[in-house]
Parts: C-alpha cells; sequence; structure tokens
C-alpha cells in the first residue's frame, strides 16, 4: 500500500532508536493492536479495568510496510495507528487519526547481523502526535517485547553531512530554498543565524566538491561547509565554524538536532531512512 | 447444585459419626502433648499446675463434645450449660489456641444456625488455632455457606476469618478448587470487599477466566472504582495480560479492609510461637504500583522493571486447550520464592517479560548462572546499556540532580555482578565510553567498583579506553582517590585471574568458551594491566613524597602480582619497577620493608618453582619467564641484601636506578658508618625496635650504642623482630640469606 508510506511525508516526527524486540511476531499484528488498545483504555482511565478486544475511543491499528526496507533482509517497517472514533456516530468513516508511530529498519541488517533468532531489529521508531501517545506506545512496547526506547538527537556532524548529501539531490526548479540554522553559543540570549541557499547554487558547489558520484567521503563534506562557512565570513564577518549547526532544511527533507524530521520527498524516503537508521544503531551498539 | 446437595446429605448421615470418633482419638492424643513433664512433676510434689491443667483438658473435651451433639437451637441467656462450655473454649483459644481437630466441630456449629448471631460470633471469635487449621474444615463450613443456614453478618464474619488465617491453613488445594463459589459471593454487596481480599489470596493464573473477568467488570461497572476490584483485577492482568488491561494510579496504599481486627493479637501470638513452622506468606507485588518520585519524559524513567508475565509468551499458541496445557507446564516468574521451588521448575520457567527485573530478583539471578540461553544476556545487555547511557548523570545534561539514584543503579549492577562473579559487557562499555568525561567525583565508588569487572579479554582495547583516561584522573586527584583507583586495579587484575583459573577448569569439558583467548593473549593482557599499575604507582610515590599510605595500597597490589604462577596457574611474573621498588626498600614504615620482604619471599618461591618445573618437564614449555625476570629479581635481591644485611649496599647494588654511589659522594655526607645506614639496626624503618631490643636487652645502658647489636646478640635481635609481627622479615631472611657464616 503506497498511500500508507506516503502518509510519512510532511509530518513532524520525534525520532527514537529501539532496541531489538524481543518475540515479536510479525504475523500477529491484529492481537497486538487489540493487547495496545485495551492498554492504551486502561491508562486513560486509570483504576478501571478494560477487558481486551472491547471497542474503546481509542482505535489501534498495526500495518506493515514491507515496501519501506532497502534490501530484502531487513525486517518490513510498521505503522501503528491510534485514532479517535467519534462517541456521537460509531461509523469508522469518523474516524480521526491522532497519532501515528513507524517502525523501520532500512538497509540496518548488516549492522545488526548477529542478533539471534528471537530478536527483530526495528532499531528506528518516527513518532507523530501528542507525546502522551507516544509514552504509553513506548511503554507497552517496552513492556511486552522487552525493549527500549531512547531519543535520537542528531549531532552537527550528522546535521552536515545531510546538508551534503540532500544539496546533492536533484529537486524540481521551484523547490524551496536550503536553509542552514546555526546557534550561537555562550550568549545570554539565544542568538540563531539562518543561512539561506538557492538549492541550484548548493548543488552545484556539491558537485565541484564531490569526487565519485554515489560516494560520500568527511572530507567532501567538511570542504563543502567550510566552502558555505567561507562565503559567509566573507559577506558577513562572522565564522560559522564556530557555532553549532542546529537545522537543515532542504527539499529533500529538514532535520534538527533535538531529534526530529520532516520527510518531504518520497523519492527519497528511504535514503533518509536509512541515514537514520544507521544513526540509531549506532546508539543502541 | 448436585455436587452440593451430595455433599450436604453425606453430612447428614455418616460424617458426623466418623468425626465424632476421630476426634475423640485426637482430642486425648492433643491432651497427651500439653502434659506437663512427667519428671517435673515429680519435683513438685503436689503437681497443682498438672492437675489444673488435667482438668482443663476435660472441660475443653467436654466443651467440643457438647456443641458437637447439640441438636435444637438453644438459648444462650437461660442455658448456663452453655454458656459454660462457651467459655471454656474462648479462654482455651485465648491461651494455648485449639488443636486441628476441633475447627470441624465448631465450624459446624457456627454456621449450621442452630445457635443465635451472639454464640456464633463469640464461636467464629475463638477459633484461632494451635498450631494449623486442617483444609477439610473449612471444605465443609463453605458447604454450609452455600445453604444460607446463618445469616449474612456471621457469613461475612467467617470470610474474614478465613482471610485471617489463610496462613494457617494446611493445604489450599481444595480451597483452589472452591474458587468459584467463592467467586459467587462477589454478588453480595456487603460480601464483595473481603470476597475480593480471599480471591486475591487463592488466585492463580488457571483461576483467571474470561467469564470471571467479565463479571468484575460488570461489578465494577455498577459500583465504580473500588479498590479491592482493582487489586483483584489487577493481579488477573498480572496473570493474564491478553484478556485484560488496568493501571493502577500508584497513590494508593492499601486495597483490602482489614480482616483482622478480632484476631490480631492472637495471630500475632500464634506467629511468634510458630515462627520457625510457618512459611512467611509473601503478597504478590502488584507491578503497577512503583511510586514514581519525580516527573521526568515518559521514557527516561529509572526505574527497575517489575517481574510480570509476558503476553508474548503466552499467545504463541492459538489453540485453547494446548494453550491450557502449556499454562500448567510452565512455572510464572511471579510465583517463584524459594530456591526449592527453583530447583523444581528450571526447566519451565517462564521468564519475565522485562529481563531488566532479574537484576533484583536474587532467584533469577541464580537461574542466569546456571542457563546458557544467549537471549537472556541479549535483553539485558540492550536493557542496561541503554539505561546506563541515558542516566549517566555527568555525560547527560541537566541530569545531576539524579545523582543519588544513578548511584542505586549502579550499586545494584555491582551487586548483580559480584553475584554471578562476571562483568556486563554493557557495563564495560558504558565506562569506555563515559570515562573519558567523568570527573571522578560523580558516584566515585561505584564507578570505580565497576572497573573490577571489566570483563578479561585478548583483544584489547584497554589502553586507550580506560589507562588514558583513568591516568589523567588519577595523576590529578587526592592520595584517597589514588588509593582507590590502585585497590579497584588489584581486584580487576583479582577477578582476571579467578576468571582464568575457572577457565582452565572447565577446559577439558567445554569447547564454546565465552572468549576465544589465547594464553599468549590473555598473558598479555594482563601483562599490560600490571605494567600500568607498575608505571602509575612510581609516578604517584614521587608526587606523594612515598607517603606510606600510598605505598600499602601500591604493595597490596603486587602481593598479587608475586603470586601469579603458583597461585593461579598463569605464566607471568612482573617485578615492580624500581621507582616502587626503592621506596618500599627506604621506606621510613617498617610495615613497608615487611610488606617488600614478603613479596620478595614469594617471588623467589614462584621463580624457584617455575625452575623446577622446567627441569622436570625437559621441553621446551611454551612459556618461560625469561632471563631478564630473574635478572631483576637477583638485582632487586642484592640491593635487599646489601642494604639489611651485609652493610654494601652502596657498593654492591647493580640496579641501574640503584643505590650504587661513590665513596667520594658518600663521604660528602658527613655521616659516619655510612655503609650501614640501611642494615636491619640502622634502617629508619627498624631502628625504633632496635632502640626497644638495646633498652631490654641493657635496661642499665643509657648510650643507645647499637653496635652492640652483633654476633649472638644479633640473632636475638632478629628473633626480637620476628616476634614484633615482621613474619614477612623473617621469611625474607630465611629463605633468601645463608647463614652459615654468621654463626660461627
Amino acid at each position: 500500500d503506497p498511500q500508507k508510506a506516503a502518509s510519512l511525508l510532511r509530518k513532524q516526527w520525534s525520532l527514537y532508536s529501539v532496541t531489538p524486540l524481543y518475540k515479536f511476531s510479525g504475523a500477529r499484528l491484529k492481537e497486538y493492536a487489540r493487547l495496545l488498545g485495551a492498554f492504551i483504555a486502561a491508562e486513560k482511565q486509570k483504576g478501571l479495568a478494560v477487558e481486551v478486544g472491547v471497542d474503546a475511543d481509542v482505535k489501534v491499528t498495526f500495518a506493515s510496510l514491507p515496501e519501506l526496507r532497502g534490501d530484502p533482509q531487513d525486517q518490513p517497517a510498521m505503522l501503528v495507528q491510534l485514532s479517535s472514533r467519534s462517541s456521537v456516530s460509531p461509523k469508522s468513516s469518523d474516524e480521526k487519526l491522532i497519532w501515528s508511530g513507524c517502525f523501520c529498519c532500512v538497509s540496518g541488517e548488516d549492522l545488526l547481523e548477529n542478533v539471534p533468532e528471537d530478536f527483530t531489529c526495528l532499531p528506528l521508531f518516527l513518532a507523530n502526535g501528542a507525546e502522551s501517545y507516544t509514552a504509553m506506545v513506548g511503554s507497552w512496547f517496552q513492556k511486552t517485547f522487552d525493549c527500549h526506547f531512547c531519543r535520537l538527537s542528531i549531532s552537527p556532524l550528522n546535521l552536515s553531512w545531510m546538508a551534503a548529501m540532500w544539496a546533492g539531490c536533484s529537486v524540481e526548479k521551484n523547490a524551496c530554498a536550503t536553509e542552514l540554522v546555526f546557534s550561537v553559543p555562550c550568549l545570554p540570549q539565544p542568538l540563531d543565524i539562518s543561512y539561506a541557499i538557492h538549492p541550484e547554487d548548493a548543488k552545484a558547489l556539491w558537485d565541484t566538491v564531490q569526487k565519485t558520484p554515489g560516494e560520500i567521503t568527511q572530507e567532501e563534506v567538511d570542504l563543502f561547509m567550510d566552502c558555505l562557512y567561507s562565503h559567509f565570513h566573507r559577506h558577513f564577518k562572522i565564522h560559522l565554524s564556530a557555532t553549532k549547526l542546529v537545522k537543515v532544511s532542504t527539499a529533500i527533507a529538514s532535520a534538527h538536532c533535538n531529534g526530529t524530521i520532516k520527510l518531504l520527498q518520497s523519492r527519497y524516503l528511504t535514503g533518509v531512512l536509512m541515514l537514520l537508521t544507521e544513526l540509531a544503531i549506532s546508539q543502541i551498539q | 447444585s448436585e455436587k452440593m446437595q451430595r455433599k450436604q446429605s453425606s453430612k447428614n448421615s455418616k460424617q458426623p459419626l466418623q468425626v465424632h470418633h476421630s476426634n475423640q482419638t485426637d482430642l486425648s492424643a492433643w491432651r497427651k502433648g500439653g502434659k506437663p513433664d512427667p519428671e517435673k512433676s515429680l519435683q513438685n510434689p503436689t503437681s497443682h499446675n498438672s492437675q489444673a491443667n488435667e482438668s482443663e483438658q476435660d472441660s475443653f473435651e467436654q466443651a467440643v463434645s457438647y456443641f458437637e451433639k447439640v441438636q435444637s437451637p438453644v438459648s444462650l441467656r437461660k442455658n448456663e450449660v452453655l454458656q459454660k462450655h462457651l467459655a471454656t473454649v474462648e479462654s482455651t483459644a485465648l491461651e494455648k489456641g485449639l488443636p486441628p481437630e476441633a475447627f470441624d466441630v465448631l465450624l459446624n456449629v457456627a454456621l449450621s444456625g442452630k445457635f443465635a448471631d451472639a454464640v456464633n460470633t463469640r464461636l467464629l471469635k475463638s477459633l484461632i488455632p494451635a498450631s494449623v487449621i486442617p483444609e477439610s474444615s473449612l471444605v465443609s463450613s463453605v458447604s454450609w455457606l452455600c445453604v444460607s443456614k446463618c445469616s449474612g453478618s456471621i457469613q461475612l464474619l467467617f470470610i474474614r476469618w478465613v482471610i485471617s488465617m489463610f496462613d494457617f491453613i494446611d493445604h489450599k488445594d481444595q480451597l483452589h478448587a472452591l474458587y468459584g463459589f467463592f467467586f459467587s459471593f462477589l454478588q453480595d454487596e456487603k460480601m464483595c470487599p473481603y470476597v475480593c481480599h480471599l480471591l486475591y489470596l487463592l488466585t492463580r493464573r488457571e483461576s483467571v477466566k474470561p467469564f470471571r473477568i467479565r463479571k468484575l467488570l460488570d461489578l465494577q461497572a455498577k459500583m465504580g472504582m473500588q479498590p479491592h476490584l482493582q487489586a483483584l483485577l489487577s493481579l488477573y492482568k498480572h496473570f493474564c495480560p491478553e484478556l485484560v488491561s488496568i493501571t493502577l494510579s500508584g497513590r494508593m496504599k492499601t486495597y483490602f479492609k482489614n480482616s483482622e481486627g478480632p484476631w490480631k493479637a492472637a495471630i500475632s501470638a500464634i506467629r511468634r510461637r510458630n515462627q520457625k513452622k510457618s512459611p512467611v506468606f509473601q503478597p504478590l507485588l502488584l507491578g503497577t504500583t512503583q511510586h514514581q518520585s519525580r516527573k521526568r519524559k515518559w521514557n527516561t524513567q529509572l526505574i527497575l522493571p517489575a517481574s510480570s508475565a509476558s503476553t508474548s509468551n503466552l499467545a504463541d499458541v492459538k489453540d485453547k486447550n494446548s494453550d491450557l496445557y502449556n499454562i500448567s507446564k510452565s512455572f510464572p516468574v511471579e510465583q517463584l520464592q524459594t530456591f526449592s521451588q527453583l530447583l523444581q521448575n528450571i526447566h519451565h520457567l517462564e521468564l519475565p517479560s522485562q529481563m531488566g527485573s532479574v537484576l533484583t530478583h536474587p532467584l533469577l539471578l541464580h537461574y542466569m548462572n546456571c542457563i546458557k540461553d544467549e537471549s537472556i544476556y541479549l535483553r539485558l545487555h540492550y536493557w542496561m546499556g541503554q539505561t546506563l547511557q541515558e542516566e549517566c548523570t555527568w555525560c547527560v545534561v541537566d541530569s545531576s540532580q539524579y545523582e543519588e539514584e544513578f548511584k542505586d543503579f549502579l550499586e545494584i549492577v555491582h551487586k548483580a555482578e559480584c553475584f554471578l562473579q562476571e562483568g556486563f559487557s554493557s557495563c564495560e562499555e558504558f565506562l569506555y565510553r563515559s570515562l573519558p568525561f567523568w570527573d571522578g567525583f560523580c558516584c566515585r565508588s561505584q564507578v570505580l567498583r565497576l572497573m573490577t569487572w571489566i570483563p578479561l579479554s585478548s583483544f584489547s582495547e584497554m589502553k586507550s579506553y580506560l589507562y588514558g583516561p583513568l591516568a589523567q584522573l588519577f595523576f590529578t586527584s587526592s592520595l584517597y582517590f589514588k588509593c582507590s583507583v590502585l585497590e579497584s586495579l588489584k581486584e580487576l587484575l583479582q577477578n582476571w585471574l579467578n576468571w582464568h583459573m575457572i577457565e582452565l577448569g572447565s577446559e577439558s569439558d567445554s569447547q564454546n568458551h565465552s572468549l576465544n583467548t589465547t594464553l599468549s593473549g590473555l598473558v598479555n593482557v594482563v601483562a599490560e594491566l600490571i605494567h600500568f599499575v607498575g608505571r602509575i604507582s612510581a609516578i604517584a610515590l614521587q608526587l606523594e613524597n612515598n607517603v606510606t599510605f600510598l605505598l600499602y595500597f601500591i604493595l597490596d597490589f603486587y602481593e598479587t602480582v608475586c603470586d601469579i604462577y603458583l597461585r593461579y596457574n598463569l605464566p607471568l611474573l612482573i617485578m615492580p619497577p624500581a621507582g616502587v621498588f626503592y621506596p618500599a626498600l627506604l621506606s621510613m614504615d617498617s610495615v613497608s620493608l615487611n610488606q617488600l620482604c614478603y613479596i620478595m619471599y614469594r617471588y623467589r618461591t614462584n621463580l624457584v618453582a617455575a625452575k623446577e618445573n622446567e627441569m622436570i618437564k625437559k621441553k621446551v614449555l611454551q612459556f618461560q619467564f625469561s632471563s631478564q625476570t630473574y635478572q631483576e629479581y637477583n638485582q632487586y635481591l642484592i640491593a635487599m641484601v646489601g642494604c639489611l644485611w651485609t652493610s654494601n649496599a652502596f657498593q654492591k647494588d647493580i640496579h641501574p636506578e640503584g643505590l650504587r654511589l661513590d665513596e667520594e659522594v658518600l663521604k660528602k655526607t658527613r655521616v659516619k658508618d655510612f655503609k650501614n645506614s640501611f642494615n636491619i639496626v640502622y634502617h629508619p624503618a627498624l631502628m625504633g625496635y632496635a632502640l626497644l631490643f638495646l633498652q631490654q636487652a641493657w635496661p642499665d645502658d643509657n648510650t643507645f650504642n647499637f653496635s652492640l647489636i652483633k654476633g649472638r646478640k644479633w640473632n636475638w635481635y632478629l628473633e626480637y623482630l620476628y616476634a614484633q609481627g615482621l613474619k614477612g622479615l623473617k621469611l625474607f631472611i630465611e629463605s633468601s640469606i645463608s647463614r652459615v657464616s654468621l654463626v660461627s
């Protein structure tokens, strides 16, 4: 269902790393939905017991997204959605999506290849919606599959990688500007510097930096950023290298160092998720 | 029901007779047991007590048989016989408790409605066991309850009595079979709270059924949030999370009304009496009642998971019948309370849903110790690794306020490591990651203790990960910190050596080593640690002006090092660096000198043993101590003997960093008899002893003429030193110095 994957686009996602799920089975998603539904109902009305399988205000669905993976060894991604049923008319058409979360692993199997059979590797988790629901779903997964969720923040170094990689992607003519946001440290008041570049200029710069297409090295990323810094310094006499890169936003995606991301292009969806999977794995290993 | 009827009819026809018979014999047996010691009564001519006792027994027997035989309802007020027997039962119950056999009769009477409620209440209140309550008496009571011969308040009192006396019931299997009957009493609004409590005590996993859950939910809908229903439902959830879900607020402290009221004092008296006999009743923990000390983000709470049933294991089997079969086979971890239970169920133990809970569960740690299941360790590894990383108070911004909590956590982890005698790899990774940022202060003792359990592996990155950051902190921190680090590194070394011994022992039967280590790799890693400690010790002694306290910890480390070959069967001997040896040899303190003597003696013993083994085996051993080791030992030995004994160290010492000094230089010091300065009489560490010896040997001489100690006196002085507790010195001198020349 390509529509399901498309639902990942144009939403603000909070990133988490998740340790391998113990005794998780992709064949029992329906059952998990019932159990999680009852858990959420019980959490919401603290102190009152809820029978598993009885319709509650919040409906839970689990869906498999097999197209969201890098290679066949990857576990199929899993989309968890919470929707509220209106109490007035219990028709399914009135359901409103209130929270979604996506577990995925894009080209991560080779990094986690030594994990035994009982474990399922879906190291990257994206959540959109109220944090209270993230907390409920997360605690349920932690209790049920003995896994652990951890916020995944993105270091400035990784943000610069994203800036470089995404600068190299070809986009439409009228794409929005590439914007880098820097935060100046050690000031009494927070000061952010926004650096916007025309995407075609960014691509042109990256093309002069990159030696072998399809391959990126740290030196190339550093050089790309240094070029941008020196250009900025020439005009404003500010050394951006002394500040901290906090946000990168391009036509492909936008990422913030606090661990949130917005995915904008379906064409580059798996590519971005692959990079994030790598970050998540390095956090849990 | 039909079953019930049958029970009733049998009660009316045959049972009373049987009960009557057995009661008689049993009661007299009980009386015999209660009789005072015959010897005692002989000593006491009046034997007044004994007689009084006897009559008490008789009247109690009469009372029981009265209650057994009584047929028609009798009013209490007019009947003096009843009053008398009732009083007897009450006083016996309070004084020593009732014998097991009395319960059947008295319960039957109290619940049959023969008497007025006032009598029944008094009877129930005096049902206090001397030892145990037979289960059978309860079974017949429940059948009385079902025919509703007694009033509601008596029924209620009976349920409260069962709850209060639950621990004293001898068996519970038949009671479990009556679970459904108790469950049906939930209907009664007054009884409901107490019945919930009783069910809570009786519930096992197999008692939890969908129809019961539905019934409880109906009650919940009718009565709203009731603590007793919550408790029972959360226990149901505990056993069958796939059927029901509930979240408790955690604020609640008590879920059940107190039932013990009328029997409280009596129960505590019996408990005291039977302290050894009765098993301690441990109520199941309601997993959700963990209190949260603070408000933090959901996934960054340092809470050790409670052990609880796992949905993922249970629902594996779709077919209901085989599901049931599985349940009866597997043993839920929440029921695991004794070591013998663990032994009985070790092959079908159902592990907790969150492996982190094993840390605080000693029985599960036993289990981990003997089960080689990779997934158990892996689950723990992932959880612990992430928790350590997230909670590390010196790595995570704004978490310093939670230091106490983190300390407790590290403490728990360390305890588990000590229990398992094995380090967790997640802790090792945590140390390597966080040590570069550590200030050496935060959670100091916990971090240093975790360090002692870093696993021994032949591929070692320890140089960059551990030794680097540690050395930096070591040199810049206080004396006390230095000593703590040395102590921890000694324990680390000992843990490694112990581990090596165990591996040696199990080498024959296990092929899959946890680490594929080669002996040479292992030797290298251990040697690296010893060299590291040698280096930092020598520098620390300079920094701290050779302070004795520090020297003690350093020499303590070498006490392990010098014995590695003999005690741990590892072909490795490393001498301390000159920066450690000479400060110890010239120490102002006899403790250090004595320690050094002992260490040198053990080096000698180990080296001699190694030489002998080489000679015996006559083949080229894979590992030999290099001639350099022997050479180093000999250099030190020459220096030591030269100092302490032959007074020629300044000429004979051949160590490049040694004491050898030109005569010219020594003369410039203007010290008289400089040659003797470090022998056992003049050595600053021993001069005090020499002085005391002089005072004892020549009490009238005040000249302190040390040169008097020679010849035979020298030997006496030696004996004197040995008697002062300088055992190391004794061992050293007796092993390393040839005394032939001296005896003459």
